[in-house]
């Protein structure tokens, strides 16, 4: 089990450095996305149920949605 | 001169830092300030006070509801905001049309 | 927009959606969840309406008219919740002494008003995200 978290805390590290990095927009939002997932699955495994369900229903869903709506009236690339 | 000045006033600041730092209980002591004794009234009382058994649903909505009724408000401000800002955004594009701003 | 894989999946889908987020408000006093959560998952079941079948249809379903109504009588009903309390000489937000029905633990109907101050936060949660997603793609 705690294999699975150390996995899952640097796979958590990773997605937080990449959004940082990348330069497209939209890619940038999918990976925030994979990072709200993963954070979610933490959120299950510290055993916080509700905090998870929000987490998965807002972060992964609602703010990535909202994000590509305001996404499609401006650019899609960053400078 | 204006450099070494700066760094003594640095090293001060650091040095003061790092001392309030070794004041501060340990993370994660059972010293620490923030475990009083309000945890432990809502373990044992929670369930008698409010019959629910979810403790955290009977500190949210009874103990602490003000602070929701205060992200409720929070809520409602933004929505409130954006609705005005696209209000404000539509008049000001039909007036470089040269519309109405009514119409 | 006009899939037809996208539509007949979210057909299926969006009724379960908001089944289970009623589900999860109407048992924030029982189980894992609450008003936040419930909501949340009632707005992302009408975000998914709007993606699949556009906006026009969303809107006939959920219009503006019934999303602002909701939004503000959700706050007024936990103020007056609150003012409830103040009326029948406690203080502002008193549950169990102000003579709201405690009940017995473990029911539906039980813990004063937690139930119904989640059902006004999941209400306001969820007419919040559709009319913020609402209001960002419409076309001007």
């Amino acid at each position: 089990m705690i294999v699975f978290n150390v996995l899952l805390i640097v796979l958590l590290i990773v997605c937080a450095i990449a959004v940082e990095r990348t330069k497209d927009l939209l890619s940038a939002l999918i990976i925030f996305g994979a990072y709200s997932a993963i954070m979610a699955l933490l959120w299950l495994l510290l055993n916080a149920p509700d905090i998870a369900m929000t987490e998965a229903a807002v972060g992964a869903g609602v703010t990535t949605i909202l994000f590509v709506g305001v996404l499609s009236k401006t650019r899609r690339n960053e400078d | 001169m204006k450099k070494l000045i700066f760094a003594l006033l640095l090293c001060g600041l650091l040095f003061i830092l790092i001392a309030g730092i070794l004041e501060m209980p340990a993370l994660g002591s059972i010293d620490n300030q923030s475990y009083n004794e309000v945890a432990h009234y809502y373990i044992d009382n929670s369930i008698n006070d409010t019959n629910a058994p979810n403790m955290i649903s009977a500190i949210m909505t009874d103990y602490r509801f003000f602070d929701t009724l205060g992200e409720t408000i929070v809520l409602f401000t933004a929505i409130t905001v954006v609705i005005s800002v696209r209000i404000i955004a539509a008049g000001k594009s039909h007036y470089m049309k040269g519309d109405d701003i009514d119409g | 927009m006009d899939d037809l894989i996208v539509k007949v999946i979210s057909k299926i889908i969006i009724p379960f959606m908001q089944v289970f987020g009623i589900f999860v408000i109407m048992h924030g006093h029982l189980s894992p969840g609450g008003g936040f959560a419930g909501g949340s998952i009632l707005g992302a079941s009408l975000i998914l309406l709007t993606l699949a079948f556009g906006l026009k249809e969303a809107k006939r379903k959920m219009p503006h008219t019934i999303s602002k109504i909701v939004e503000t009588g959700a706050i007024l009903l936990i103020v007056s919740l609150g003012l409830f309390g103040i009326l029948s000489g406690y203080n502002f937000l008193t549950n169990g002494e102000a003579g709201f029905h405690l009940g017995r633990t473990g029911e539906i109907i039980s813990a004063g008003f937690i139930p119904i101050a989640t059902l006004a936060i999941g209400l306001k949660v969820g007419s919040t995200l559709i009319t913020l997603f609402h209001t960002i793609i419409e076309e001007d």
